[in-house]
């Protein structure tokens, strides 16, 4: 009875095209900016940020960078975990090698370099589809892995193959408690899944979709495949090179190439898929549930009092993730983003449907 | 060059078995349009279900001999394959008919993690051993030749015999059973295979089930070699590119194709590895697929795609 | 009202030469192939300005090959084709779609995934000049824009009549509406000549009538040449200026609609010959 419309009349373009066209979203989203922000840092404990809400953070990101190129644009792609790694460790070597680069200097220009060379890995896109750009995308992953492991110049010759970054600050200020660090990357997450959604909803984000929709038919109307492909592959390539420089830097400290391994590459698009191809809701939801569902399974034999080895958990993991994604794929292609839509929508109607 | 021909010889055998990986992915592209990036999957799920059949029957059923083992190990392993085939038509592809390229590829991945769990929560997730009498011991051949010969591995070479005599079977299978020409047919058209009688779903069963038996062959191979774990997984991800180079539609480019990566991927290793400073055997063959898929993306012997409006 | 009420009606608003200014599309001697299958062969003709300009012929006769020629999708191996007097290179689909070549297909070729308004709004992307970091920002300049294109879509969506749909999937309306959906996006695009690929295929006549007054409309109000592919020879003959009819990929008939009526080979292709 409280969701409804009625009464919301819009009286100009503008209104209409907000991103929350209706009053009641436009409170949830309020409050629930206000208990990120304000409410979060005060109730939330260590564990909670450290283990969840900054892993959450930081692959929701990483999956909404993954969303444009695979739901709004259609390329698949089977290499994001290299994008991040591009991503971290260009970062990585801008701080070492440049005295006084700030963070935020290193993360951006981290994502701009992993927007060179996911464009470069996109450029086979313009001429195969489908099927054979996994296999390019895969191509992406393999190679990164190895480079980051046998060159020792992006590690600066480090003996252990492993890097780290310490004493984190942002514009003066230090990035040494949890807190801290989830502020930061809650900000940068809201910077980004806002200008994402600008671009959605602009031409471009039409472009993408066309072209994921029907890629003659977008040439047709004046679309070029080649623009609309790669300017698709820098976004997405960019965003996700930003979430590894976080991933690395701000959750993991120290980290070696095994941390963007091909693991990490499927289980951002799993996000994609369970979330809802896409959506901007749809890669936190899917993250969300990512995170969740290894966490809560792992705890399960604790209140049941079964014992189950650590060793099964990871494998029932696998196992619902597996059957999860058949499941979606099947039953509901926009995964929970759809089915929550789906939700409010009946909530409008509620409790007279018809 | 004694030594060359050990790497090119390596290399043969190495990419013998990519091809029987391939092989796989090749049969199920073909009759359902599915890029099937569970075969790796499958081919630990069957080399598990082999090598923890062979260990668990003699002591259920409290008899020795290894033969009878493997044999029933086999068998037992076998039809688990044709329950998966079964169950993955019913519950997956029956129910995604007519989806996108990408959905489906997407829908393999799902299988994948599923059998990967699936397997060792069932078989356990140690390292396990298959013995099926592979001879272990190297044989020197061309001793005339050069001096010490050249050494070549003689379950390589068993290996590569068994993988051969595969390829023969099945193209037999396809050439001249009726089955075989019912599976050539829906590879052609579904829909015109359809409507001259031939049941789909049986087809697809019978398809995703002598897949399952090449994984078997290959998860056998591989593990009687290098033992049974996760990491067959993803060995099984070089498949990918060698079907990229053969062409997807095509058993010969499976087998030609897993041939150039295998002797490719051995040769660049010895001979451009150290000027990178090693292990490029991950990329290498990827490298070489993408490089590929920009010049010829239909593949060395696959059908050209044409896009109609 | 029925359909001849709408054509005569129409054709009286047009008069006699408003129509067929000066040639702006010329095709010469094209010739198409796909491995040994020859699609087209060595087919000549012409379009005018402001005219509707038909393409007929029996399946198969290459009909969508021609439009496919003149927007690029194809590339014919023989044969010159002039736009507006020069002759034209090899040229991509979005190339031509500059040049205001616009076009809607047989089979519905929408973004199944998106609004109708967003459909039409595509139609649009052509004329929007905001950089991807504009739009990223959503400020200024680039929200302006999207609202002025708006309104250009909404003339289309009101002209076309679709107002009540406007935020709904288009995979979730009805066959003739999304044959509107689709024109919209074309026109949406403010074209200078609409390719129309069998705009009526499958409708019934009510639908039909009101996608004949609004090619009639579009002609007429925008001038906007057309040409069009079309099984319905009624409809064929009452709104065309001239006609050209296709079999087996060569040209057997071009003319006003009555003289390709009259014409032997025509009326043979569409009948049968009889010994």
């Amino acid at each position: 009875m409280l969701y409804r419309e009625n009464g919301q009349f819009k009286t100009s373009y503008a209104a209409d095209q907000q991103i929350f066209p209706i009053l009641q979203d436009r409170w949830a989203i309020g409050l629930l900016l206000l208990a990120a922000f304000v409410a979060m840092p005060m109730l939330g404990s260590e564990y909670f940020f450290r283990a969840i809400l900054i892993p959450f953070l930081i692959l929701a990101l990483a999956a909404l960078g993954l969303n444009i190129l695979v739901g709004y644009c259609g390329q698949i792609s089977l290499g994001t975990g290299a994008f991040m790694a591009v991503g971290a460790y260009a970062a990585y070597n801008f701080m070492v090698r440049i005295d006084g680069m700030p963070l935020i200097g290193a993360m951006l220009l981290g994502g701009l370099s992993a927007t060179v060379i996911g464009v470069l890995f996109g450029i086979p896109s313009l001429r195969i589809k489908g099927l054979y750009l996994a296999v390019a995308t895969l191509a992406a992953q393999f190679f990164t892995d190895w480079a980051f492991l046998r060159i020792g110049w992006f590690t600066n010759n480090s003996t252990s193959g492993s890097v780290s970054v310490g004493n984190l600050s942002v514009f003066g200020i230090a990035l040494d408690s949890p807190v801290s660090k989830y502020l930061f990357c809650l900000s940068v997450v809201c910077v980004f899944a806002l200008m994402a959604k600008n671009l959605t909803r602009s031409a471009i984000g039409r472009q993408w979709m066309a072209i994921r929709d029907m890629d003659v038919a977008a040439a047709v109307i004046g679309i070029r495949p080649v623009y609309a492909k790669l300017t698709a592959f820098a976004v997405s390539s960019f965003i996700v090179g930003v979430a590894g420089v976080l991933w690395a830097f701000v959750h993991l400290g120290a980290w070696e190439p095994a941390a963007f391994s091909i693991d990490r590459s499927f289980q951002l698009l799993f996000m994609v898929i369970i979330g809802g191809l896409g959506s901007i809701s749809g890669a936190f939801l899917g993250a969300a549930f990512m995170v969740l569902l290894p966490v809560v399974l792992d705890q399960m034999p604790h209140w049941l009092g079964i014992p189950i080895s650590t060793a099964t958990v990871s494998h029932l993991v696998h196992m619902i993730f597996g059957a999860l994604i058949v499941f979606f794929l099947i039953v509901e292609p926009h995964g929970l983003a759809k089915l929550w839509s789906v939700g409010k929508q009946k909530m409008r109607l509620w409790p007279f449907p018809h | 060059m004694g030594f060359f021909l050990e790497t090119l010889f390596g290399g043969l055998m190495a990419g013998m078995l990519y091809s029987l990986i391939a092989l796989g992915f090749v049969l199920i592209y073909k009759a359902s349009g599915v890029f099937n990036f569970a075969q790796g999957a499958m081919v630990l799920f069957a080399a598990l279900a082999m090598a923890r059949f062979a260990e668990w029957f003699p002591k259920w059923f409290g008899f020795e001999s290894l033969l009878l083992a493997n044999l029933l190990a086999f068998i037992a392993a076998m039809a688990l394959m044709v329950v998966l085939a079964w169950a993955i038509e019913r519950l997956c592809l029956s129910k995604l008919v007519n989806q996108e390229g990408i959905t489906l590829l997407m829908a393999t991945l799902g299988i994948a993690y599923f059998l990967d769990g699936f397997g060792q929560t069932l078989f356990g997730s140690d390292i396990y051993s298959i013995n099926v009498g592979m001879p272990k011991d190297p044989a020197f051949i061309l001793e005339g030749m050069f001096e010490g010969g050249v050494m070549v591995s003689k379950e390589d070479l068993v290996a590569a015999v068994i993988a051969a005599l595969l390829v023969v079977v099945l193209a037999l299978f396809f050439q001249k059973t009726k089955t075989g020409r019912a599976l050539r047919a829906v590879a052609d058209d579904h829909q015109a295979a359809q409507s001259i009688g031939i049941p789909l779903n049986k087809i697809w069963v019978i398809v995703w089930s002598v897949a399952g038996f090449a994984a078997l062959i290959a998860g056998i191979i591989w593990g009687s070699k290098l033992g049974v774990q996760f990491t067959l997984s993803l060995v099984a991800l070089k498949a990918l590119p060698v079907v990229i180079l053969g062409g997807l539609t095509s058993v010969p480019g499976a087998i030609i194709g897993g041939l150039i990566i295998g002797v490719g991927e051995k040769l660049s290793e010895i001979y451009i590895g150290p000027m990178l400073g090693g292990g490029i055997e991950i990329w290498f063959a990827y490298v070489l697929a993408l490089g590929f898929l920009l010049v010829r993306p239909q593949g060395l012997f696959g059908e050209k795609i044409i896009d109609r409006v | 009202m029925d359909m001849n009420d709408i054509n005569s009606a129409a054709s009286a608003a047009a008069g006699p030469g408003r129509r067929f200014g000066e040639v702006i599309l010329d095709l010469q001697n094209i010739s198409l192939r796909f491995g040994g299958v020859k699609a087209l062969t060595d087919i000549s003709f012409n379009v005018r300005e402001h005219e509707i300009r038909s393409i007929i012929g029996p399946n198969g006769a290459g009909k969508s090959s021609m439009l496919n020629v003149i927007n690029g999708v194809y590339h014919p191996q023989e044969g010159k084709i002039l736009h507006h007097g020069q002759e034209r290179k090899r040229l991509e689909p979005y190339m031509a779609a500059r040049q205001g070549i616009a076009r809607t297909f047989q089979n519905i070729a929408l973004f199944k995934g998106m609004s109708v308004l967003d459909n039409i709004m595509t139609g649009r992307n052509l004329k929007m000049k905001s950089n991807i970091l504009q739009m990223a920002l959503y400020w200024g300049a680039a929200q302006k824009e999207e609202i002025a294109h708006r309104e250009k879509v909404e003339e289309v969506i009101d002209f076309l009549e679709i107002q009540d749909v406007r935020k709904t999937p288009v995979g979730q309306l009805p066959y003739g509406l999304q044959k509107r959906v689709e024109l919209g996006r074309a026109l949406a695009a403010e074209p200078s000549m609409l390719l129309l690929d069998e705009p009526m295929a499958g409708m019934n006549v009510e639908e039909k009538q009101d996608m004949c007054r609004f090619i009639l409309d579009v002609n007429d109000q925008f001038g906007t040449t057309i040409v069009l592919i079309e099984h319905d020879m009624g409809v064929v003959m009452d709104i065309s200026d001239r006609v050209v009819v296709l079999d087996y990929g060569k040209k057997i008939g071009d003319g006003a609609p009555d003289e390709v009526r009259n014409n032997e080979d025509v009326i043979r292709a569409y009948l049968g010959t009889s010994h």
